[in-house]
């Protein structure tokens, strides 16, 4: 079992190449999505603040 | 087509659409993986590196259909002037660089073994090159820019001037003589690979294209929302002024 998971990693001894491109995509696309999502999630708290900063001006000024 | 340029249109619908992509991408990318790493056999010229085959090839699809689709929303921004393609270009350049950068690196670490080089300036590896440099100046166009109106014009611009470059990158092999392979896919007379690899290269290719809905639709989503507080600031600085 062990021989055949040491075998399977060796990549018949390409597996300098195979393993660092499966690597490298995995890295850039999952990295890709995070900032994205963390790009999204910034905007909506952006908009969140400025929507209330605008409700309470609007507020002030019916008061006064 | 107007009919999407209302944002809520577009909302409503990328809501719809995205759980089916997002689930999508996980299903095919796994399978694809599993096919890819465990359940497909090594080529007798290529051996173990054939497996490269399997994230290069796709990447580098994906670096052209995504660039297609930029040169199709720049065109629709600046004929119709459509709201929500300046977004959508925009939301796409950094994807297409993602795959375009993938497709160089792996097929960097596919050519080493098998050409016994890293790189070279052939036609095929020199246009795909230029690919990503047009990729990373429609980024820094649209961006550079007070007024993100002319920043996204300039960038649509550049991006149909390089849109002459796709079909450079697809029939580069035949066009000139180099040391990438030709087309085995994708070309007249039907694929000359074996299912038990085609299988795994379809997986794959459709998982990245799924990813690239589901991404796309997360960056309109925040491009949307970063014009919406722009007009919003706008507003307010007259209100207050």
């Amino acid at each position: 079992m062990s021989a055949r998971i040491a075998e399977f990693v060796a990549m018949g001894g390409y597996a300098a190449y195979v393993w660092p491109s499966y690597a490298l995509t995995a890295a850039v696309l999952i990295g890709l999505l995070w900032s994205s999502l963390r790009a999204l999630r910034a905007r909506e708290a952006d908009l969140a603040r400025e929507d209330g900063r605008g409700e309470s001006r609007r507020r002030d000024r019916s008061a006064s | 087509m107007h009919r999407f340029a209302n944002p809520a249109r577009f909302l409503r619908m990328a809501a719809a659409v995205l759980p089916w992509s997002a689930a999508l991408t996980v299903g095919c990318l796994g399978a694809g993986l599993w096919f890819a790493l465990f359940d497909s056999p090594a080529d007798y010229q290529q051996g173990e590196t054939v497996r490269i085959m399997y994230v290069h090839v796709p990447a580098a699809w994906m670096a052209l259909f995504v660039y297609t689709n930029l040169a199709i929303a720049s065109a629709v921004a600046l004929v119709w002037k459509h709201p929500l393609a300046d977004l959508a270009a925009r939301a796409m350049a950094p994807i297409g660089a993602a795959f375009t950068a993938l497709s160089l690196i792996t097929g960097s670490l596919w050519g080493q073994p098998m050409w016994g080089t890293w790189w070279v300036w052939d036609a095929r590896l020199t246009s795909v090159l230029i690919l990503f440099f047009l990729y990373l100046g429609h980024i820094a166009l649209a961006n550079a820019f007070d007024d993100p109106t002319r920043g996204n014009r300039a960038a649509a611009i550049l991006a149909l001037v390089g849109a002459v470059n796709v079909p450079i990158i697809k029939f580069s092999v035949d066009w000139w003589n180099t040391l990438h392979q030709p087309a085995s896919i994708v070309r007249i007379g039907g694929p000359t690979i074996d299912s038990s690899m085609l299988t795994p290269l379809l997986l794959m290719a459709f998982g990245f294209t799924f990813y690239f809905v589901s991404v796309l639709i997360l960056r309109i989503r925040a491009e949307i929302l970063a014009r919406k507080l722009r007009t919003l600031r706008f507003a307010q600085g007259e209100a207050t002024a």
